[in-house]
Order: C-alpha cells, then structure tokens, then sequence
C-alpha cells in the first residue's frame, strides 16, 4: 500500500476512481450555485445589480440547475462509490464509465455557457431545443435531456451489471429499482405542451417525485453504506431498516405527489389525497432520525470518521426539519393557499434540499478523501483540533438556517399582505415587497448566505487539507457481532 | 433480544416496501388517468383556446365558497374573433415565448415558479391595468419593452426580453386564456378590473 496522508488513486478501486471525478465537478457546481445564489439575492436589495446583463431570471436559473446538476453528480458518485465494495466485483464498464463522464461534463459546460451567454431565443420550439426549456429546475435544453438520458442508462448499466456479477445485497436491490425509477420519471418532463394545467402536472412528477421519493430513497441507500461503513452497524439491521423507509417514503410520498394539485387546475379530490398523504410524508424522516441517531447512540458515536459522521446525523435532522417540518408547515390546502408560491415556498426548498442532500453528499466527500489518502485516521485528535471542519460543519449550518429563518419571515409577511388582504394582485405583490419585515428579511438572508459561502471555502479548504500527510491510519470501525 | 418477530423481519418489510410502493403507484395512475381527462383543453376546468373571444371574469360561487372564473360575454381579443385553430397558434406562439424568455424565473404562473415578480394567474384581470379599454394596449406595449416603465417602489423592473409585436399578442392571449382556469380559489381574495359596460 502506498505511504498514508498522500492523495493517491492506487488507494482506489476502479469505481472510485471514477466517483472522485463526479465528487470533484459537484464541488464545484457547488461553489458555482452559491455564487449565483448571492447574485440573486443581491438583486431583491439592488435591482439596478446586472439588470439587463445578466438578469434575476438568469442567475436563478444558474443557481438551481447547478443545484440539480451537483446533487445528481453526487448521487452518481456515490453509487460508484460504493459498487464495487457492496458487489464485491469489478465495475463492469470503467471504461465507458469513464467516456460518458467526460461526455456528460461537457454538455453540462456547454448547457451552462448558453445560459449564460444566449439566455434567451424567440418564441419557437427550436428555443427549448436549443437554449432552455424556461421550465423550473429541468430549463436544460431538449438536447441536452437526451444526452442526460442516454448518460444515465450507461450509469445504470454499469451499476445493474456489476451488482448482477458479483453480490446483489439488499442495498443493491433497492438501489437499482430506485435509480430506474429516478432516471424514468425525468422522461416526464421532456415534452411541450400549451395546456399549462398539463405542462405542470407533469413537470410536478419530475420535482416531487424525485426530492420526495426517488431521491428521498437514493439516499437512504447512501445512509445505510455509510452506516456500515463508519460506525459499523450490521447489514441486516440497515437493510431492515432501508426496507421500511421504503415502505414508509414511497407509501406517503406517491400520492402526497397531490399537495402541488390544488391549484393548477386539477380537480378538488386532491385536495383530501394531497392533503393526507403529504401530512404523512414526516414519519419516514423521523424514522431515519430514529435510526441514525440510535445506531450513533448504541456505539457511543465511536466511529472510524468524524466529520462524515457528523455530517450524516446533520443529514438526519436536517432532512427531518427542512422536509419533514418545514414541508408539512404549508402541506395542507388550507394553509397552502395562502403560503403558495411565497417566500415560505422558497424558505422550505433551502433548508430541504441542503438539509436533506447537500449533507450526505459532504458526508460521501468526506468518506472519499479518507481512503484516497490511504484510509488515513479521522477521528479525534486532528492536527489544529479538527477546526476547520468543525467551523465548515458550523458556518454552513447556521449560515442555512439563518436563510431559511429570514425568508420564513418575509414569506410570513408576504403571506399576510399579498395572498390573504390584498389578494395577491400587482399592488397587492409590490404592498408585501416593501413592508419592512419583508425587506428586512431579504437583508438577512444575503448576510447568512455570506456566512453560508465562508462556510463552503473552509469546506473545500478542509477537504482538499485534511489528512494530508497524516501517519496514522483509521481503526476500521468493528462490527458488534 | 428476539429478533425473529415479524416486525423486525427483513423478507415482511421488503415484501411490504414492494407492495405499498406498486400500489401507490397504480392509485396515482387511475388518478391520473382521470385528471388528465378532467384538466384536458375545452373541458369545464380549462377551457378552450377559443375562450379568448370572450370576457372573462372571476367571481364568488355561492356553492362552491371560492371565486371561479365566469366566461361572459363576446369581447374578442384585439377586437378580432378567431376560430379555434387560430385561437389555439396564438395562445401556442405565448405559451413558447414564456418559456423561451424564461418568465418562470422570476414570476410564478399558476403560483408556480419564482418569486421575483407578482403572480401572473390573474394578470389579464389586474386593476392595475387601468381600464378594460387600455389594458391590451397597456400589456402588449408593457410586454415588449417594460424596462422604461417602473410601477413600484422597490426600483425593480422587469427587463426588456427581445419580444416582438407579434409574441407580446401571442403572450397576452395565452395569459387571458390562463386565467380562465379553474384553479379552485386562488388566488384567494382577487379584486377584478372593472369590466362592466
Ligand atoms: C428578470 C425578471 C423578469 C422576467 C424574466 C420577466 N419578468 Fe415580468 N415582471 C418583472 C418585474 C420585476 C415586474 C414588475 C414590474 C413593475 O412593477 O414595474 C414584472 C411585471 C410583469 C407583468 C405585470 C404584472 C402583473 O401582475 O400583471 C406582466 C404581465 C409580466 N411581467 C409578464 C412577463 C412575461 C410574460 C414574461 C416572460 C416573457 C416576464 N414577465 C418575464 C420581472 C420579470
Ligand atoms: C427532501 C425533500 C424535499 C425537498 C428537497 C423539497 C423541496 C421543495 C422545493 C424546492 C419546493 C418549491 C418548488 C417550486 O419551486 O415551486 C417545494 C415545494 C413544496 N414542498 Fe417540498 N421538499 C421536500 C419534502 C417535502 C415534504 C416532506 C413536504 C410535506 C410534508 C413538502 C411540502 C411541500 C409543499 C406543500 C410545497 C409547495 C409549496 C407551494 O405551494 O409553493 N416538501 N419543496
Ligand atoms: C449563498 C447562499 C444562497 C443564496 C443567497 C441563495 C439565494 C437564492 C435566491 C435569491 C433564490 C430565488 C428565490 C426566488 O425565486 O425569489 C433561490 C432559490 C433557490 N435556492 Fe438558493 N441561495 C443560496 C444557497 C442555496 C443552497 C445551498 C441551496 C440548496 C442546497 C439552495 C437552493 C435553492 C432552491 C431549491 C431554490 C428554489 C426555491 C423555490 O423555487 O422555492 N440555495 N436561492
Ligand atoms: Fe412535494
């Protein structure tokens, strides 16, 4: 084995190899959402700010598929990740793997510069062909969604095949239902239509489906690897478990698919189911907590890397809070017709995806960089204390709950004024606006997001530092049984 | 500790998982099924392309408690009648140029979207509009190049977007023909232009 505490690939196996680069361009899309982020916000305080350069529209744009993009890049990673050692086979196609990397890169580069640089096309469909789909979060041009799909079949494949070689555990089952399902559910919103009743309806599908069910198990499947892997819980245990939150998510998150069909047209039933089954969706997040948390607890934390640890219980609590609570805040039909489309919808959608997501996905970099330095010891007693991920984990947490605090306050207001007295017209939206605690929490939500991207350059500091010529190596975390 | 309970049985959770997940989707099928038919163009909840030769309105229904839309009486768009291919290529040429000019990302449309910008739902039946005379004129002209024209106190205006005559009408038809859906309420509370004549 080569020397501890130096990053290198012979410490990985081939699907590793290839998670790394996935890792390394979601770090980066990271960094390039968080940007355009503070763009954004920037722009509710000045709105002189880029007009006409590069416009609200634009950097939002920017903002959320890069969101979109890392996350699905981190999943993508991870699953490589962790192929090889839950097959215990050799990834099937490292080569192709390796192609449709670089392919799917590029069209990301290309796909972002158009954005960035055409932005908008006339009113035909060669438009959404060639320049974006003006469609929330799936903007991506139609040919770019064809690359993405023939990209994500060759992932599949890889995945399918190496598991149907070598050992198809629990996790592998799940997984691979779980990813044909996810990539499946993107054909839906790769079409046009005029009727925006079903141009919507569809496009929910993709949104809901993926963050409240497909992706909700994705990283379940991470959760319980992770859980072996550092704390060394027992497959039966995390495989029981994954089983009942799948149970559990796809039972309530399905049909609680209906709480976006209140208002766009869809008929009243959906009222009831929406309202029902989304009231539900909280139960499987309090039961990961359960689990996590249990697991930690039942090993008195003792595990082989303390800032994946630490970043997968932020994940629990943070999937809890920002899906589980937040979400069910304004999943009711009497409450959601007020809070719809306000600040609060923004609100919950930070603190879910980054509580629910981005956690996991740090916690997997965190995981990579261990065994790229040669499985090098994390645990207690870091050089310097282990401050800087400690103050990553801390700047990046506060820094997202201030921001989602501050836009729970403006949309409270927002709420109030707009949707309930002045019944949500042009006066009635600008009325809200400028209220002062509506500014005032726009102020706040740019000065957490300047903590927030602290945070990030400590995070991307830390792991591109951390362990770096370290001599001890870890205590591979031991199985109670 | 008993580990051979059912509850704390792998096959029951995964035979559970398996059957819980295929039949809320086969619910979610038939409910779509019958959505889809429910939400389709020229039905009681989204009309006709052709609504757009009418007025619209938007008023409280007794029965239902929530305000609907009403379609009145004729009043063609730009003052002319089309048929229902023209009317459908135009409110098509609108619906292309929002997504095209990415109007999303800034404004919700059906309280979907982002959160920049009012909510388009009502927008053909805003006050703000002036009268039900002008207010063709007032959106087409807004529509093609809003930049010199500011109507708030927050000194955020919408940019000009490179949109023809011909989008802005194509624009316009496709938001009088959005807000004739029934979208069960919302928004709630809307004060309608006046329309009476
Ligand atoms: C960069 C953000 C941005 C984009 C993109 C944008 N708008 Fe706007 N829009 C605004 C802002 C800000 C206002 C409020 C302007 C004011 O008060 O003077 C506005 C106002 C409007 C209004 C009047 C408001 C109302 O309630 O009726 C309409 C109609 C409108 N926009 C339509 C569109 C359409 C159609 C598109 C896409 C073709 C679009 N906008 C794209 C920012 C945007
Ligand atoms: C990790 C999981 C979740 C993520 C990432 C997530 C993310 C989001 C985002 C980004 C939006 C805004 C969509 C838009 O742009 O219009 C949204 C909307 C919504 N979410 Fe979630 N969500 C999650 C889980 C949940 C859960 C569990 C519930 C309910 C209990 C919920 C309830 C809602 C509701 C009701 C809306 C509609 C808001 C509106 O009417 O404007 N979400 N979600
Ligand atoms: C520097 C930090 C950030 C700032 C200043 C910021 C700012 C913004 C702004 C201004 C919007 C547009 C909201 C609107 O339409 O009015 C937005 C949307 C969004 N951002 Fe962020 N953001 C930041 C970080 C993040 C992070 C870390 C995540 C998730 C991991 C995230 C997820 C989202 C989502 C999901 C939306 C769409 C919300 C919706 O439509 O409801 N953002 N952000
Ligand atoms: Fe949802």
């Amino acid at each position: 084995m080569a020397t501890p505490g130096i990053c290198d690939s012979a410490n990985l196996n081939g699907g590793q190899k290839l998670a790394v680069k996935y890792f390394t361009v979601a770090i980066t899309l990271f960094g390039a959402q968080v940007l355009f982020g503070l763009m954004a916000g920037l722009q509710y305080l000045m709105p002189d700010f880029l007009y006409g350069v590069l416009d609200f529209s634009v950097n939002r744009m920017v903002h959320i598929n890069a969101l979109v993009v890392w996350m699905l890049y981190g999943f993508l990673g991870s699953v490589y990740w962790l192929l090889e050692e839950e097959s215990q086979h050799e990834i099937v196609g490292l080569k192709l793997g390796n192609l449709i990397f670089w392919v799917l890169t590029a069209a990301v580069t290309v796909v972002v510069l158009v954005y960035l640089l055409v932005q908008v096309g006339p009113g035909k469909e060669s438009s959404l062909w060639l320049i974006n789909e003006g469609r929330e979060y799936i903007e991506a041009p139609r040919w770019a969604d064809i690359g993405i799909v023939v990209s994500v079949l060759v992932v599949f494949y890889n995945v399918a095949a190496t598991f149907a070689k070598g050992r198809y555990t629990g996790i592998a089952g799940v997984l691979v239902l779980d990813m044909l399902a996810l990539f499946g559910i993107y054909l839906a919103g790769m079409f046009y239509t005029t009727n925006i009743s079903i141009d919507q309806y569809w496009w929910w599908w993709v949104i809901h489906l993926w963050v409240e069910a497909t992706w909700e198990v994705m990283v379940a499947c991470i959760m319980a690897y992770g859980l072996m892997k550092v704390l060394g819980v027992r497959r039966k245990i995390v495989e029981t478990w994954l089983y009942i939150e799948v149970a559990l998510m796809f039972g309530s998150g399905i049909l609680g698919l209906g709480h976006h069909y209140f208002w766009i047209g869809t008929p009243e039933y959906w009222f009831s189911i929406g309202g029902f089954f989304s009231a539900l969706e909280p139960i499987p997040l309090v039961a990961m907590v359960v689990h996590a948390v249990f697991d930690a607890g039942a090993r008195h934390a003792k595990n082989s890397n303390h800032p994946t640890m630490a970043w997968l219980i932020a994940h629990a609590f943070g999937n809890f809070f920002g899906a589980g609570v937040w979400g069910f805040m304004h999943t009711l039909p009497q409450i959601n017709l007020y809070t719809h489309g306000t600040q609060w919808s923004a609100s919950h959608g930070h603190l879910a995806f980054f509580g629910a997501y981005a956690t996991i996905i740090i916690a997997m970099f965190y995981l990579a960089v261990q065994k790229w330095r040669g499985d090098v010891w994390m645990s207690g007693d870091l050089p310097g204390n282990g401050w800087k991920w400690k103050w990553a984990l801390g700047l990046l947490n506060l820094g997202m709950v201030g921001m989602t605090i501050s836009m729970l306050v403006s949309g409270y207001v927002q709420s109030q004024i707009e949707r309930a007295i002045e019944g949500s017209s042009w006066i009635g939206y600008f009325a809200a606006q400028a209220h002062p605690w509506f500014t005032q929490g726009m102020w706040w939500r740019e000065l957490f997001g300047v903590m927030f991207t602290v945070g990030f350059v400590l995070l991307v500091w830390d792991l591109m530092t951390i362990g770096r010529g370290e001599k001890r190596t870890l205590v591979p975390a031991t199985s109670e049984t | 500790m008993a580990t051979n309970q059912w509850w704390a049985s792998e096959s029951f959770w995964r035979k559970t998982a398996i059957w819980v997940t295929g039949g809320s989707f086969v619910v979610l099928m038939l409910l779509t099924m019958d959505t889809i038919s429910q939400i389709s163009v020229g039905t009681t909840r989204v009309p006709a392309y052709s609504v757009i030769n009418h007025r619209i309105e938007y008023k409280f229904d007794e029965q239902r408690r929530v305000q609907v839309p009403v379609i009145g009486v004729k009043e063609p768009l730009f003052g002319k009648e089309l048929n229902e291919e023209e009317a459908e290529a135009l409110v098509k040429l609108g619906k292309l140029t929002t997504q095209a000019k990415n109007c999303m990302n800034c404004h919700t449309l059906l309280g979907n979207g982002a959160y920049y910008a009012p909510d388009l739902t009502k927008s053909w039946l805003d006050q703000y509009w002036g009268t039900s005379e002008i207010r063709e004129v007032q959106m087409v002209e807004f529509i093609k190049d809003p930049s010199d024209k500011l109507h708030n106190s927050m000194g955020r205006r919408m940019p000009k977007l490179g949109i023809t005559d011909e989008e802005a009408r194509g624009v316009v038809a496709f938001l009088k023909w959005m807000s004739s859906i029934d979208t069960n309420g919302f928004p709630y509370n809307f004060k309608s232009i006046e329309q009476e004549n």
